[in-house]
């Protein structure tokens, strides 16, 4: 009889907890599946909230792909996102390699600089960014947006980090053999801290596909911005066009979301991670 | 003796060079992009240096005009106040943390969905909040189909309103960040602590006041000292919204100093500002530091 009794309270219980789960989930949530739906329409009163399943239309994907040249932004996005990881991942991996395993003058000097530039803020860095962008002449350019976020100290100290947990064995054996130090790290170092080059190519993916603020600096052409800054530049001259601007929101939000359902669990662990580190 | 020194410094001589060689490419990105912008900066506020016009070097000068400056002024005051939501924001996250710390069919489900705000840009977030706030938005729209309000509300037009609610697009977008991070926190709590508080005979709600969160402590401080630097910086929303606008009623300090720079190309006085808005984040981050080693923060952080 009691124990039946405590049943029927686990399940009133658990019953609430899935009431009060679904309630935030719509609140977090809501918003993106709001946008979705009205992507997929077009009429006079987008914010009717009266959705009818067969006036479902890719109209506005069409006309924001078509009309307002979304494959253009589509393409300097990647421009820029991939060519950050990139450069970040070899020259951040390259510069930890040292730091990691070598002997040599200067090393604690070189240390000490790059974790002081992650606690002092630069108080105009942007400016100063600028500045150096206009002289190397690199201004209007997608080198000129890649360029000054590219190599991250955050980074190197990752990745020196999980340098150090490779056996020195096997980096001895390899030397004992005739190798030269740019064939052991590339061969033997770099594939062995995979996961941590993976979460930091998550981190860069999420970060160099969502930024605006510098592209619009560095950019004086429009037709060079990435999605982020283009979306927010449409926003800004066709408000009118809300269908195109949703779509073209659901567009550049769908490969982040991709990115980080797939690679949740390392993300998540590499977030919450820095507080025990 | 000699032989074998001359050897260790031969090889040491040798492994510098390679040393060097792998860390070059790195060193210049990072001397030319992180190292220059932080002494620049010390330079650039005590110059009155614009693209147009002579540049010279006026002191103090352009801090003493920023304390004469009727609209820095209202920007450090709202920024301010955008810090309000720092403990909003941590005991709403530490709330969330608990009742997701569940081990229930679907939990990493709706774990999933709380986050997806965190990864969206920020552009993002702001245009689907621009078109919920909107005059003629989904809000309005609603209150006016139940027939509570016969004229739209302009939220973000609004002097009073368009503040609380760039905070609660903020608070709405970090949410999930700090409760991922607590949840990171409640899971490394050790199980017996919990399993021995139950048989002491503690209550749930006693369990969570007296085990779990001073054992967060940690984790509490670490968050709010983060959730303050990214409040007084605060940028993107207002960028994307409300310009500073109305009225200067959401003008923050890092908005201000980006206008000042990139609108009216005013260098000097916008990197004097930028070291206004550091000195502000440091003493805060450092008020907090002291009050959370007060509160007991014993472990090392």
């Amino acid at each position: 009889m009691n124990k039946k009794k405590l049943r029927t309270k686990d399940i009133v219980n658990g019953a609430f907890t899935y009431i009060g789960l679904i309630l935030i989930a719509i609140l977090c949530a809501g918003p993106f599946i709001w946008l979705l739906l009205s992507s997929l329409r077009t009429g006079a009163n987008i914010y009717d909230l009266h959705f009818r399943l067969a006036d479902f239309t890719f109209s506005n994907y069409i006309g924001v792909i078509q009309y307002m040249n979304l494959g253009k932004y589509v393409n300097n996005t990647v421009i820029i996102t991939v060519g950050g990881i990139l450069i970040d991942v070899i020259l951040s991996s390259m510069c930890a390699y040292p730091l990691a395993t070598m002997n040599f003058k200067g090393k604690k000097v070189i240390f000490g600089l790059l974790v002081a530039t992650m606690i002092i803020p630069a108080a105009a860095g942007m400016i100063i960014n600028y500045l150096t962008i206009a002289k190397l002449k690199l201004l209007n350019t997608l080198l000129g947006v890649i360029l000054p976020g590219s190599v991250k100290t955050f980074s190197i100290i990752l990745m020196r980090q999980a340098y150090l947990g490779v056996p020195k064995e096997l980096i001895e054996a390899a030397r004992i053999d005739g190798a030269s130090e740019f064939r052991i790290w590339w061969k033997i170092m770099l594939p062995s801290i995979m996961p941590s080059v993976s979460t930091i190519i998550i981190f860069d993916f999420i970060g160099n596909w969502n930024a605006f603020l510098w592209p619009i600096i560095v950019l004086q052409d429009p037709n060079k911005y990435p999605l982020a800054t283009a979306l927010q530049y449409l926003n800004g001259s066709f408000s009118y066009k809300f269908g195109y601007v949703a779509a073209g929101t659901i567009i550049s939000i769908l490969p982040v979301l991709f990115v980080f359902i797939l690679c949740q669990k390392n993300y998540i662990e590499a977030v919450s991670g820095a507080v025990k580190g | 003796m000699s032989l074998t020194k001359t050897m260790v410094s031969h090889k040491k001589r040798r492994e510098t060079k390679t040393a060097y060689a792998f860390m070059t490419p790195a060193l210049v990105i990072i001397t030319l992009f992180t190292i220059v912008p932080i002494i620049g900066s010390l330079i650039l506020m005590f110059y009155n240096y614009s693209v147009l016009g002579q540049t010279k070097f006026i002191g103090l000068q352009n801090f003493i005009n920023a304390f004469q400056d009727r609209e820095f002024l209202i920007a450090i005051k709202n920024s301010i106040v955008f810090v309000v939501i720092v403990p909003i924001i941590q005991i709403l996250s530490i709330l969330l943390a608990l009742f997701v710390n569940k081990k229930i069919p679907g939990i990493s489900i709706f774990r999933t969905l709380f986050y997806i705000p965190v990864v969206t840009s920020m552009v993002a977030v702001s245009i689907i909040w621009g078109f919920i706030f909107d005059p003629h938005g989904v809000i309005n729209t609603m209150l006016m189909d139940v027939g509570w309000i016969s004229q739209p509300l302009g939220f973000l037009s609004d002097k009073y309103a368009a503040m609380p609610c760039l905070m609660f697009i903020t608070l709405w977008q970090g949410l999930g960040y700090y409760m991922m991070m607590y949840l990171a926190g409640l899971q490394s709590i050790p199980s017996e602590l919990i399993e021995a508080a139950k048989i002491d005979g503690a209550t749930n709600f006693q369990t969570i006041l007296k085990v779990k969160i001073p054992l967060l402590k940690p984790y509490i401080w670490l968050c709010t000292l983060n959730s303050v630097i990214s409040a007084i910086g605060v940028f993107d929303v207002v960028f994307v919204l409300t310009k500073g606008g109305p009225n200067n009623a959401t003008m923050v300090i890092n908005y201000y100093s980006y206008v000042k720079a990139f609108g009216d190309f005013q260098f000097g006085y916008a990197a004097s500002i930028g070291a206004l808005q550091a000195i502000i984040t440091s003493m805060l981050s450092i008020a907090v530091f002291i009050y959370g080693k007060k509160g007991g923060m014993s472990n090392n952080e």
